[in-house]
């Protein structure tokens, strides 16, 4: 699933000899971490149905993903992650054209990850195998189904308005923190462009047609994407997306994946996996005993109230350098490396209650703006 | 007004110029649910002659509420399996049928009747409609005036079925429109013609009884999720995710037989994707807008 999500900036070019994060170190935790995320047990586990997680569910369970290997996040870094990437997967979903649509997203994250790991066959097999899940599962489902899986999806993103640096810079979400939502470009497969009144008789023969103003500007739907194993998705959205903004200038740019893009994007895909499956979304009393099952079925052998791996030399990521607590982190123990990624958060917006009066543009009446505060 | 919010409907009251105007919550209570709130899937004030309700429906079941949410009158809980399966299982499509009834469809695509008395809580499960095989999506009245009509209920499925009905003490259905593989996700019924709004955009209008379809707009580049009829006016409200709220005129002329519908106003909700849009009053003067991740409610009003 997604991915590219995050801009990480891991150290490139480091050594062996530094003792610091290596290639080699950084396919490891790539493919122990999708290893983990695609094991068979696990995947049993998520397609069957049940309720959604709640977000604290959620997090709780990517961070033990993210410790499937020798990396090591501290709990600030943690929550920068999952807010970049719960966010990144609110993108995509919002702006999905039609219900279907998100299978193809699916597919382009899974695509991505079955590339991740090329080095490592068992584990391409593992994807592989989800991805024909995923297909079987989803494929047939009709498109009121479909939206009702999406509609699910939206309410657990409802009320984030995290700004995140790379979508701001694409000029796709704004200063408040809400996604671009325009009104050009093609309509989605097996729908037609606005601006048609058709009128018919009684036998069905057209006996007038008319234009309307449409106040945008829309074009007839390109082909549709693969819903195959493989293929040519078509939909851009859960690719790269420093390549996808990219792509609005160079439409010709190749769907290139970045390693240093690696970990969110795993992680990410995690999340859309376990929300598929049902529509009910709630607290959860038997949240403990769920994340004590998904621990023993990912073969997490290490709680985070264990102590660290002692011969094995692990990494702790450090988002946000410049935080204070990172610093006293940093001087608390003593690890053989800390990676610095780049991860721009700002405040998230909140709603609050106001009324606003502005100009209606139907008759140049005056329009109310009721603002609830929906806590 | 009514503006639902995870498992929380939030109830508006404006005044006419919406200068003023009140807001309260009204949480999702259902009785012995000892785990955790479903979300709400629909809430609708029902109008009856003798009296107004507001129910509210969810995954678990059907709730039916004095308008004022201050009381809970009846509990409708649908059949949850223990353990989840693939299908989902709620309540959607409400509508005020006649004097006394209030239809509720069902996930499985059953439309639950239920009979309402002029006061109190007396009220009772009447018939099951079993015509839809798929998911109810919504449904639509007309009639509780002195105007003869012959269909008093519309009902619409997932599969973009559309099923007419007559009301009584047992229902009758009047006719079956087939779709075309295309959730029908909004309906209205207005004087024998049903207004259908589809997931594709298209908004398409039929006569009821007959089945016979008028007018096909290419209305909308995304999602349809709502549909209004100003009733004395002849205006149609139509909403979608593409962010654009249409305003159209509906005529119709009895001796031909044909339904004819003009364009009249666009408003852009900018970057929002649309989720109710309702008229404030039967002659349209007004409608309100609410959407996606919108903590406002949008009155626009005309001269």
């Amino acid at each position: 699933m997604s991915t590219r999500t995050l801009p990480l900036r891991l150290r490139e070019g480091i050594t062996p000899e530094d003792g610091l994060w290596t290639e080699r170190d950084r396919r490891r935790v790539l493919s122990d971490v999708v290893g983990t995320m695609f094991s068979k047990t696990f995947m049993d586990e998520l397609f069957k149905p049940q309720t959604l997680y709640s977000h604290r569910t959620m997090k709780t369970v990517m961070s033990r993903l993210a410790h499937a290997s020798i990396m090591r996040l501290n709990p600030a870094s943690m929550d920068r992650l999952f807010e970049l990437m719960l966010m990144a997967f609110k993108y995509q979903v919002f702006l999905c054209p039609r219900p279907k649509d998100l299978l193809l997203i699916s597919h382009n994250h899974l695509d991505s990850i079955r590339d991740l790991v090329q080095d490592r066959p068992a584990v391409q097999n593992q994807v592989h195998e989800t991805q024909r899940r995923l297909i079987e599962t989803y494929t047939c489902l009709p498109p009121g189904e479909l939206q009702l899986l999406r509609q699910t999806l939206l309410i657990f993103f409802q009320d984030y308005h995290i700004r995140m640096s790379v979508f701001m810079q694409s000029r796709v979400q704004n200063m408040n923190g809400r996604f671009v939502l325009g009104t050009t470009g093609p309509v989605p497969h097996g729908a037609e462009v606005p601006g048609l009144i058709r009128t018919l008789d009684c036998r069905g023969r057209e006996v007038q047609r008319c234009q309307f103003p449409t106040g945008g500007a829309y074009t007839s739907a390109v082909r549709e994407g693969s819903f195959d194993i493989s293929g040519d998705r078509v939909l851009k959205l859960g690719t790269n997306i420093e390549s996808q903004s990219r792509e609005d200038t160079t439409p010709d740019t190749p769907n290139s994946i970045s390693r240093r893009q690696c970990l969110a994007h795993l992680l990410l895909n995690y999340i859309p996996v376990t929300v598929w499956r049902q529509t009910e979304c709630g607290p959860n009393p038997l949240a403990k005993e769920e994340l004590n099952l998904l621990s023993r079925l990912m073969g997490t052998l290490q709680s985070e109230s264990e102590p660290r791996p002692g011969p094995e030399k692990g990494f702790r990521i450090n988002l946000f350098p410049s935080d204070r607590e990172e610093d006293e982190a940093d001087a608390e123990e003593s690890w053989s490396g800390v990676i610095n990624i780049q991860a721009m958060k700002v405040t998230p917006i909140r709603a609050e209650a106001r009324v606003k009066a502005r100009h209606c543009r139907w008759t140049g009446k005056r329009l109310i703006q009721l603002n609830c505060d929906i806590s | 007004m009514l503006v639902v919010h995870a498992n929380v409907v939030n109830m508006v009251s404006a005044s006419w110029d919406g200068l003023n105007y009140s807001h309260r919550q009204l949480q999702s209570k259902e009785p012995n649910v000892a785990t955790s709130t479903s979300l709400i899937m629909q809430a609708s004030f029902c109008v009856l002659p003798s009296r107004e309700l507001l129910v509210v429906t969810s995954q678990k079941g059907i709730q039916i509420y004095e308008s004022d949410g201050s009381i809970m009158v009846y509990w409708h809980a649908l059949d949850t399996p223990e353990t989840p399966t693939a299908q989902a299982v709620f309540a959607r499509g409400i509508s005020a049928v006649r004097d006394n009834y209030i239809c509720v469809g069902v996930s499985s695509g059953s439309i639950l009747v239920f009979d309402i008395p002029s006061k109190g809580s007396n009220i009772t499960l009447s018939e099951v409609l079993e015509e839809h095989k798929e998911s109810v999506t919504d449904m639509a009245s007309e009639c509780s005036g002195s105007q003869e009509c012959i269909a008093d209920m519309v009902s619409a499925d997932d599969g973009g079925n559309l099923c007419v009905w007559k009301a009584g003490e047992e229902f009758q259905i009047l006719n079956k429109i087939p779709g075309f593989d295309m959730t029908c996700s909004s309906v209205k019924l207005w004087k024998g013609t049903i207004a259908a709004g589809y997931g594709t955009g298209q908004i398409r209008l039929y006569e009821a009884v007959t089945g016979i379809l008028h007018v096909e707009i290419n209305a909308h580049a995304r999602w349809i999720y709502s549909l209004d009829i100003a009733p004395f006016a002849g205006l149609l409200l139509s909403a979608a995710e593409d962010s654009l709220v249409r305003v159209w005129h509906m005529s119709l002329t009895p001796e031909t037989n044909s339904v004819e519908v003009a364009h009249l106003h666009n408003e852009c909700v900018t970057d929002t994707q649309i989720c109710g849009a309702r008229f404030c009053d039967d002659d349209g003067c007004a409608f309100a807008v609410t959407g996606y991740d919108l903590s406002e409610i949008i009155r626009y009003t005309q001269t």
